[in-house]
């Protein structure tokens, strides 16, 4: 049974926002997967999204591209990400997790042994970049067969009817992608995200998650202002992979991102408290 | 082979739903599908409009210079000794390839949108240069993306491109070929998506583009059909084309899809050899997935990653096929074979020497294959070769192949 409904829940009683934060599964290596996304939790993340690496993610800018490269130069694959999602299952079964990626490491396994591995490993959500409404039926099916939830996209370019047909299959919650672009794109406005949300909000009761140009306390805190919930990704996959790259320990990227998410939490909750 | 198919199969895909059987579709990010919507709703209201389709055929009439001949290559016939073997010449129209059937018409379809910023990926550089080419006439802003491993090995095209006033913008992710090049080109588009209209180069991507690029690329098979009858009083005993994504194969082939008596072979990139793993042959040893919009047969591992190819010829060095493609082969309409990087330089030197038709190391693929077909024929059958592109642009790469310095570098 997926925990994102109950979460939610949970926190619209306690007018709270959610702290959404991506990483990319092995990114750089799989052994700093596990203790980051404890991290991020104790930081306050809500929800994890995790990232599973594939060769040609075409809706990721740079950052996440190469995140995605680290990934499977270590041999990361839709499988060991599971695995990985395993490990931190074995002293979290609360924190809701939710896969994000592309549509061909399913295809290939198979929906349905695909629907099947994720339950047995406790995710909660699937966002498939490219599986749009048009194409997600099967893999839909297969998902609600083990009570996960499909996690549906909605752009600044979705049509109001559009909006009403997505919302209409949507479960857990809506995703939107706060700007035209890649992930990790720059010009988010945040009047434009308001709008959007009150449009969608017309046709669900379902929270709404915001994602794309979130960079730090101050554009969360503003997107928490109409948001249920807010996705920080590029900006804490660059942030570990800087201080690996500068000759940073695990144990020190892991902390950076802990001050990161922990000051996200902070900012979204101040946005909250008036 | 005997082909048993229903001819009334083919006007019958793609669905409604962009597919060829289970291939094709539209599996893009929710940004892209207001686009593609629009872009199908266009191309449906225009398709067979008489207005938009003349506008279409007096370009190809007068910029591109068609129809392109139907050559019988008589020595090259009489060498091999068995069926007599057709080139039809795309590599005489405007810019040297079939390419810019397919650039005349999408841009046709971004004049008719307003849009002002056209975008194209490319492998070998005949795609983007007939995208700069086509954008330079309606004075549109072109940004062609291109792997930078085939901005080496193309170098003549790149330069041809900036001289048409295109910006070539060489992609540095994967393996920094055509594959990377259209990831780079859905991104660009994704971001400009209000403002800018993406030249697809094949027949593959989310629909409608499989259908529209085969559609302006058909016009090849409609005149080879129509001068086979002429010269021969028959319709050809086989055709053969070059398939990386598809579209000179497609555009080859529609038009005779209904003709059961006419076999088809999809010549495919064999590179090292199928059996080393070093190929561009996704028909021939691939699996069905989803890249870059579509359901189609894909070079890829165990885990769904898709898998770095290799051709000497960088048209055909992509892991995946147009989604028709693909249907045609399960339906076992049309043969997919393979030529190895060997094999498509012999025939490259050979046809150059014997007709005096230097062809791209893309179309030498299915020459190579013509030749074995042609020695199992007899003299009164027939094949038609799409002969796809000339080879001025593969130069460098034949001499470096062969050993020769041009001082060039």
């Amino acid at each position: 049974m997926s925990r994102l409904g109950p979460l939610f829940d949970t926190l619209r009683a306690e007018n709270r926002r959610a702290v959404i934060p991506y990483l990319v599964a092995g990114d750089p290596d799989e052994a700093l997967t596990v203790p980051l996304m404890h991290s991020l939790v104790e930081a306050g993340a809500d929800i994890i999204e995790v990232g599973v690496p594939f060769s040609d993610p075409m809706s990721e800018g740079p950052t996440i591209q190469k995140g995605h490269e680290r990934a499977l130069e270590g041999g990361t694959s839709l499988l060991s990400t599971l695995a990985l999602v395993k490990q931190f299952r074995e002293t979290n079964i609360e924190t809701p997790l939710v896969l994000m990626g592309y549509a061909n490491p399913l295809e290939r396994k198979g929906y349905a042994a695909v629907a099947d591995a994720c339950a047995e490993a406790g995710i909660d959500g699937l966002i498939t970049v490219d599986l749009p409404p048009e194409e997600v039926a099967a893999m839909n099916a297969e998902l609600q067969r083990q009570n996960i939830d499909n996690i549906f996209l909605i752009s600044p370019t979705t049509s109001d009817d559009r909006v009403a047909t997505i919302t209409a299959q949507a479960s857990g919650f809506i995703y939107y992608v706060a700007l035209k672009g890649v992930t990790g794109a720059g010009h988010l406005d945040t009047d434009a995200v308001e709008a959007h949300l009150a449009t969608i909000r017309q046709h669900t009761s379902l929270p709404v998650a915001v994602g794309f140009g979130i960079k730090d306390a101050d554009t969360a805190a503003t997107v928490a202002g109409c948001a249920d919930a807010v996705v920080v990704g590029s900006a804490l996959v660059d942030l570990v992979a800087n201080d690996l790259s500068s000759g940073g320990s695990h144990t020190s990227a892991i902390s950076g991102a802990h001050s990161l998410i922990s000051s996200i939490r902070n900012g979204v909750n101040l946005a909250t408290s008036n | 082979m005997t082909i048993d198919i229903n001819p009334d199969l083919y006007a019958q895909v793609p669905d409604e739903h962009g597919r060829f059987g289970i291939y094709g579709g539209k599996f893009v990010a929710e940004t892209l599908m207001s686009a593609l919507a629009e872009l199908e709703s266009l191309y449906n209201d225009l398709k067979d409009d008489p207005v938009f389709l003349r506008e279409f055929d007096l370009d190809l009439a007068h910029y591109v210079g068609r129809p392109s001949p139907l050559y019988e290559a008589e020595r090259w016939s009489d060498m091999i000794g068995g069926g007599r073997i057709y080139l039809k010449r795309e590599d005489l129209n405007h810019t040297g390839a079939h390419k810019v059937n397919n650039t005349i018409g999408q841009a046709l379809l971004a004049k008719y949108m307003g849009k002002k910023r056209v975008i194209a990926e490319t492998g070998a550089g005949q795609h983007g240069v007939a995208s700069a080419t086509v954008a330079a006439r309606l004075g549109l802003e072109c940004h062609v993306f291109m792997g930078e491993e085939d901005v080496r090995r193309q170098a003549l095209n790149v330069y041809r491109m900036k001289l048409l006033g295109a910006e070539v913008i060489p992609v540095t992710s994967g393996s920094k070929t055509l594959k990377d090049a259209m990831n780079e080109a859905l991104r660009d588009w994704v971001t400009n998506v209000d403002n800018t209209f993406y030249i697809i180069g094949t027949v593959a991507g989310p629909h409608p583009y499989p259908m529209l690029v085969r559609d302006f690329q058909s016009v090849i098979g409609r005149e080879a059909r129509a001068q086979s009858l002429a010269m021969t009083g028959k319709l050809p005993d086989a055709l053969v084309a070059c398939v990386g994504g598809g579209s000179n194969a497609i555009g080859l082939f529609h038009p005779f899809l209904s003709d059961n008596e006419v076999a088809m072979y999809g010549v495919e990139a064999g590179g090292k050899g199928v059996e080393t793993g070093e190929h561009a042959a996704p028909l021939s040893a691939g699996i069905p997935g989803v890249l870059h919009g579509n359901r189609t047969y894909l070079m890829q591992d165990e885990n769904g990653q898709i898998m770095h190819t290799h051709s000497v010829s960088a048209g055909l060095d992509y892991p995946g096929v147009g989604p028709e493609h693909a249907w045609l082969k399960d339906i076992g309409r049309v043969n997919y074979v393979d030529a190895t990087d060997t094999e498509a330089l012999a025939a490259f030197h050979r046809v150059t020497r014997v007709e005096g038709i230097m062809p791209a190391l893309e179309t030498a693929h299915a020459l190579a294959y013509a030749e074995k077909l042609a020695a199992e024929m007899t003299p009164d059958q027939h094949i038609i070769v799409n002969l796809s592109g000339r080879g001025d642009k593969d130069i460098l790469t034949v001499a470096e192949i062969d050993g020769i310095d041009l001082g060039t570098r």
